[in-house]
C-alpha cells in the first residue's frame, strides 16, 4: 500500500474483478440477508430485480475483498523493491453507497477505486485521512454500485 | 400481517437483539472479505489503531442487515434499497460481544415516479452490552404502500 504523501487526487486503480453465482449470493443472502429476491430465482424475476439479485451487502462486501487483495498486490510490489510497506488503519464509514442495477446471479463486475481527497488528521499527526471513490461495472458496461469511502492512511512522517 | 408504508411512520420503530457475535465468525468473514491483520490475527492486531481483534465493518453492516430482516424487513412489502446515505464505524465490535439494534424511522414519503410505493428511511445504532454505539446507519428501503392507497 502506499503512503500518504505518495497518493495524488484522480489516482484511480482497477481492483480486479469478481463473478456472483447463484450459490455464491444464495449463501451469502442466507446468512445476512434473507430476502425472498436474494434467495430464490422465480423471486427474483418477480421482483424489481428482475432476476436472482445478490445482496448489496454482499457486493460491498467483495468490493473490500478486491480492495484488500490490490493492497497486498501493492505491498509485494514494494517489499520487491525494497521499500517500505506503508499498512493502513480502518476506515471510519463510507457515504452516498448506491446501489445502481441490481448485480444478478452470472454478472461479473470489475472494480476500481479512485482518489477524490485526502487531508492530514488534526488528532492523529501520524496518519492522513483519505476519501475515494469505489465503484463496480458489470460486463456490459453498466456502472452497478458506487460508494465515497474513507480510511486512514499512514504519513511517512511518524512512521520511521 | 405484512407490513406496508404506512406502518411506517416517523420516530423510534423498535429495538432488536440482543445478538451475540462470535470470534468464529468475526474470522470467516474477514478471510472470506477483509482479510486485513486487525480483522484476522490477535497479535497483530493489538498494534493497530483499533488494539485487538474486531470485526470488519462490512461484517457488522450485514448483521445490522440480518437483524433488520429478522427484526421487520422480513415482515414488510420491502421492495428493496436504492444505497445507504451514510455509515459511520464509531467503535470495533470485539469478540463476543453482544449488539441490540435501535431503529428509528428519520423521513416516510410516497414516491413521485412509484406512486404505489413510498421511500422510508432509517437511522439504525448498533450498540455493545456496554451502550457504546459501534456503528450508525442512515439508510432508505422502498417499501410497497397498502392495496388500494395509490388509487385514491
Amino acid at each position: 500500500m502506499r503512503f500518504f504523501e505518495d497518493i495524488e487526487i484522480g489516482q484511480r486503480r482497477e481492483l480486479g474483478s469478481f463473478t456472483f453465482t447463484a450459490d455464491g449470493i444464495k449463501k451469502f443472502a442466507a446468512q445476512f440477508d434473507p430476502q425472498r429476491f436474494h434467495l430464490d430465482e422465480e423471486e427474483g424475476r418477480k421482483s424489481l430485480f428482475g432476476g436472482l439479485a445478490a445482496s448489496g451487502w454482499h457486493v460491498g462486501s467483495v468490493c473490500m475483498k478486491l480492495l484488500v487483495a490490490d493492497g497486498q498486490r501493492q505491498a509485494q510490489e514494494a517489499l520487491a523493491r525494497g521499500e517500505k510497506i506503508a499498512i493502513w488503519g480502518p476506515s471510519p464509514g463510507f457515504r452516498e453507497l448506491r446501489w445502481i442495477k441490481p448485480v444478478l446471479a452470472g454478472d461479473t463486475i470489475s472494480f476500481a477505486s479512485e482518489v477524490e481527497s485526502k487531508r492530514a488528521s488534526e488528532k492523529r499527526p501520524e496518519w492522513g485521512i483519505l476519501q475515494a471513490r469505489n465503484t463496480g461495472t458489470n460486463q456490459r458496461g453498466e456502472l452497478v454500485f458506487s460508494l465515497l469511502a474513507t480510511a486512514f492512511v499512514p504519513r511517512r512522517r511518524g512512521n520511521p | 400481517m405484512t407490513l406496508t408504508f404506512e406502518d411506517f411512520p416517523p420516530g423510534h420503530f423498535g429495538t432488536f437483539g440482543p445478538r451475540r457475535v462470535t470470534r468464529e465468525e468475526i474470522l470467516a468473514f474477514a478471510a472470506e472479505f477483509d482479510p486485513q491483520p486487525m480483522h484476522l490475527d490477535e497479535e497483530a492486531a493489538k498494534r493497530t489503531m483499533l488494539k485487538g481483534l474486531s470485526a470488519s465493518g462490512w461484517h457488522l453492516c450485514s448483521i445490522m442487515m440480518r437483524m433488520m430482516c429478522d427484526g421487520y424487513i422480513g415482515r414488510t412489502a420491502s421492495l428493496g434499497s436504492p444505497g445507504v446515505n451514510e455509515v459511520r464505524w464509531l467503535a470495533p465490535l470485539r469478540p463476543g460481544d453482544d449488539i441490540t439494534l435501535d431503529v428509528e424511522v428519520t423521513e416516510a414519503r410516497v414516491s413521485r415516479s412509484r406512486p404505489e410505493t413510498g421511500i422510508v428511511t432509517f437511522r439504525s445504532v448498533v450498540r455493545n452490552a456496554a451502550g457504546q454505539a459501534l456503528c450508525e446507519m442512515i439508510s432508505p428501503i422502498i417499501v410497497a404502500r397498502r392495496a388500494g392507497v395509490a388509487a385514491e
